[in-house]
C-alpha cells in the first residue's frame, strides 16, 4: 500500500470512527415509581449537532439534568471524552467541559450582561481573593482576559449584546437576547459540549430562524458539540445531523430528521395510534 | 417640645458627643448586620446564632489581651500591635466558627424545608450560649480598656492625639475614632472584596440562583463557606469593640447585639451589603439620640429600635435599600 493510500485509509477511519464526546449507556432514572427514562443510550459524536425531540414529560430536560449532574442517574454511565462524570458535582461537570441553556431562564439577573458572562468564565482563573483586591498584576491581567473574553462571547451574536448593553443589567433585556445572554454566559465556561434547552422557544419567527443559523455557527465557528432539546421541527429540520426521538422515556426513534420525522412510532406518540394509522394509509 | 429631656439646641457638645457615640455603636451594629445579611442573602436563611458567634469572638479578643499578651496592665507589646493581634485573633476564630456551624448545623439542612434550618440555629445559638457559660462561668469579664496604655484610648481624644490641642473643644474619643476607623476599613475591603474578585461574582451569583452558577462552574459550598467565614469574622471584630468600649463581655451578650444586627439588616433590605451598612448606622444613631433626648431614652433605648423596624416594615416591607425579589415568569 502506497504512502498516500495508507493516510486516506486512516482518514477513512477516523470519519468513520469520530470521538464520542459525550456517550450515555444505559441510562435509567426513576422519580419516585414514575420511570422517567429507561435503559437509554446516546452517543454524540465531535463536532455533531444531535437534537432530543419527544412530547412533553418524555424525559428530555431531566436528561439534561442527569447529564449536567443535578440529578443522578438510578443505572447506567454517563461518559465525557470517554471518562465517567456520574457522581460528580455540577460545578465540576461544567470545568470538565460541559455547559448548558435552560428551559425557563436562569440568568443572574442582579447582575449586568457582561457579569454574567464573566461569572461563568472564573472557573479557570488562579488570583488569589487578595491578589484581585489589590489588583495585582496577575489579577488584573485575568480580569483583562476574562472581560475581553465575556465580550467576544457577547460579540457572537452581532451587535445585539455589545456597546451599551455590556454594563445593562441583566433584566433589561429583551426575552430573546436573554436567551442569546444564557448561551453566551454558556460558552464562556470554555465547554466542549453545548447542552440547549429549547433555545427557540418563545420567539417569534424571524427569531426562531436566526437561533437555527447561530447554532450551525457555533458549532462551525465555535467548535462546539452541541446536543438541543427543540420543539419548533423547522429548527431541528435545518440544524440536525441526527435526531433522537423520546417518548416516556424510551428512545423511539433515531436517525436523520427525515427518518425520524416518518417513523410510525414517532408520528403515534406525538398524534396518537389513529394518527399513525391515517399515516401508513 | 416638652416631651424632650433635653434639646440639640440646648448644649450642641452634648449633641456632637451623641452623634459620635451614635456613629460608634452604628459601626458595630453594621459589622454584625452584615454577616446577617450576607448569609440571608445566599442561602435566604436567618442564622440566629450569629450574635453568638460575635459573643465568642468578644471572649477570644479578651483571652487574647489578657492571657495572650498580659494586658491589660503589663502589655508585652506595643499598644498598636496588641489591639491588631487582638482583633486577628476574634477574627481568625469567629471565622473558624463561622465555617464549622456551616458545616456541621446548616449543611446537613441545605435541602430540607426552610424551618430546620433556623431551628437548627436556634438550637446552636443556645449551644454557644451554654458552652460560653460552662467554660467562662456567669461572671462579667472585663478589658479594662481604661487601664490600656495608662487610659489615653479613653481620655485621649483624637486631635489631642495628633498634637492639635487647639482643636481640643471638639473632642472625640480616641478610642471611638479606631472602632469607627476600623469598622470603616473593613466595611470598605468588603465591598471591594464583592465588587471586584471572582469570589464576589460567585457569591452574587450563587446568591441569585444557587443551581445555575454551579451548572457555570461555580463551586457553591466553597462560596457559602467563605461566606460564613467573611460574615463571622466581622462579627468577631464588633465582639472585641464591643469589648474594649464597654468592657462587659458575657456568655449572653449575643443574644441582644444579636437582635439589634438583625434588626439592622432588616431595617437596611435583608440581603442588601449597603443596606446592613445603613440599617447599622441608622440604629445606632437611634439608640444614640434617644438615650439623649428622648423621655426615659437611657432605660428605653431598646423601645425606640425596635419602633423603628417596625415603622420600616410597615412603610417598606423590603428595607430602606431591599428591592422586591423580581418575579420569575
Amino acid at each position: 500500500m502506497s504512502e498516500p493510500e495508507r493516510q486516506n485509509e486512516q482518514e477513512g477511519q477516523v470519519e468513520r470512527e469520530r470521538e464520542r464526546v459525550l456517550e450515555l449507556r444505559a441510562v435509567s432514572k426513576s422519580f419516585g415509581g414514575l420511570r422517567v427514562l429507561s435503559q437509554l443510550d446516546l452517543v454524540v459524536h465531535d463536532g455533531e449537532i444531535v437534537s432530543v425531540i419527544g412530547p412533553n414529560g418524555a424525559g428530555k430536560t431531566t436528561l439534561f439534568n442527569l447529564i449536567t449532574g443535578l440529578y443522578r442517574p438510578d443505572a447506567g454511565d454517563i461518559l465525557l471524552e470517554g471518562r465517567s462524570v456520574v457522581g460528580l458535582p455540577p460545578w465540576k461537570i461544567t470545568q470538565r467541559g460541559i455547559a448548558r441553556t435552560f428551559q425557563t431562564l436562569r440568568l443572574f439577573l442582579n447582575m449586568t450582561v457582561r457579569e454574567n458572562v464573566m461569572a461563568a468564565a472564573y472557573g479557570h482563573t488562579k488570583a488569589t481573593w487578595l491578589e484581585s483586591m489589590l489588583r495585582l498584576p496577575r489579577a488584573r491581567r485575568e480580569e483583562r482576559e476574562i472581560r475581553r473574553l465575556a465580550e467576544e462571547k457577547l460579540g457572537f451574536f452581532g451587535e445585539r449584546l455589545v456597546g451599551y448593553r455590556w454594563d445593562q443589567p441583566a433584566y433589561s433585556l429583551s426575552y430573546a437576547n436573554r436567551r442569546r445572554l444564557e448561551i453566551a454566559r454558556a460558552t464562556a465556561t470554555r465547554p466542549r459540549v453545548l447542552l440547549l434547552d429549547e433555545p427557540a422557544a418563545g420567539m417569534n419567527p424571524n427569531e426562531t430562524l436566526e437561533i437555527a443559523e447561530l447554532i450551525g455557527k457555533l458549532r462551525d465557528d465555535g467548535g462546539y458539540t452541541i446536543l438541543v432539546i427543540e420543539h419548533d421541527m423547522h429548527v431541528v429540520e435545518g440544524i440536525s445531523d441526527r435526531v433522537v426521538a423520546l417518548d416516556h422515556g424510551v428512545k423511539i426513534a433515531e436517525g436523520s430528521f427525515d427518518e425520524v420525522a416518518t417513523s410510525p412510532r414517532v408520528v403515534e406518540a406525538y398524534l396518537g395510534v389513529r394518527g399513525a394509522k391515517e399515516e401508513a394509509a | 417640645m416638652d416631651v424632650l429631656a433635653l434639646t440639640p439646641w440646648d448644649d450642641w457638645s452634648i449633641f456632637i458627643q451623641l452623634c459620635v457615640n451614635g456613629v460608634t455603636l452604628g459601626s458595630v451594629y453594621a459589622l454584625i448586620a452584615l454577616g446577617y445579611s450576607m448569609v440571608y442573602g445566599i442561602l435566604k436563611m436567618l442564622n440566629f446564632a450569629h450574635g453568638d458567634v460575635y459573643m465568642i469572638g468578644s471572649f477570644l479578643g479578651y483571652f487574647m489581651l489578657t492571657s495572650g499578651l498580659d494586658g491589660p496592665m503589663n502589655l508585652a507589646v506595643p499598644i498598636w500591635l496588641a489591639l491588631t493581634l487582638v482583633l486577628l485573633v476574634a477574627m481568625l476564630g469567629a471565622g473558624l466558627l463561622g465555617v464549622a456551624i456551616e458545616r456541621f448545623a446548616y449543611r446537613p439542612l441545605r435541602n430540607a424545608p426552610r424551618i430546620a434550618p433556623l431551628i437548627s440555629a436556634l438550637g446552636v445559638s443556645f449551644f454557644l450560649q451554654n458552652s460560653a457559660l460552662l467554660l467562662f462561668g456567669a461572671n462579667f469579664r472585663t478589658y479594662d480598656a481604661f487601664t490600656l496604655d495608662g487610659g489615653v484610648l479613653f481620655t485621649k481624644g483624637i486631635f489631642e492625639a495628633w498634637g492639635k490641642d487647639d482643636a481640643i473643644a471638639l473632642n472625640l474619643p480616641l478610642l471611638n475614632m479606631l472602632v469607627i476607623g476600623g469598622a470603616i476599613v473593613l466595611m470598605i475591603l468588603l465591598t471591594l472584596l464583592v465588587a471586584r474578585t471572582r469570589l464576589g461574582k460567585a457569591m452574587r451569583a450563587t446568591a441569585f440562583d444557587r443551581e445555575a452558577a454551579a451548572m457555570m462552574g461555580i463551586n457553591p459550598d466553597r462560596v457559602i463557606m467563605a461566606t460564613f467565614f467573611i460574615g463571622s469574622a466581622l462579627a468577631g471584630a464588633a465582639g472585641v469593640m464591643v469589648g474594649m468600649l464597654f468592657g462587659q463581655v458575657y456568655h449572653f451578650m449575643g443574644f441582644l447585639a444579636g437582635l439589634k444586627g438583625f434588626t439592622a439588616a432588616v431595617v437596611g433590605g435583608i440581603g442588601s451589603i449597603p443596606g446592613a451598612m445603613l440599617g447599622g448606622l441608622l440604629i445606632g444613631m437611634i439608640e444614640a439620640f434617644s438615650t439623649g433626648y428622648l423621655p426615659e431614652g437611657s432605660k428605653f433605648q431598646d423601645f425606640y429600635v425596635f419602633i423603628l423596624l417596625i415603622a420600616v416594615m410597615l412603610f417598606r416591607p423590603t428595607g430602606l435599600l431591599g428591592r422586591a425579589d423580581i418575579a420569575k415568569v
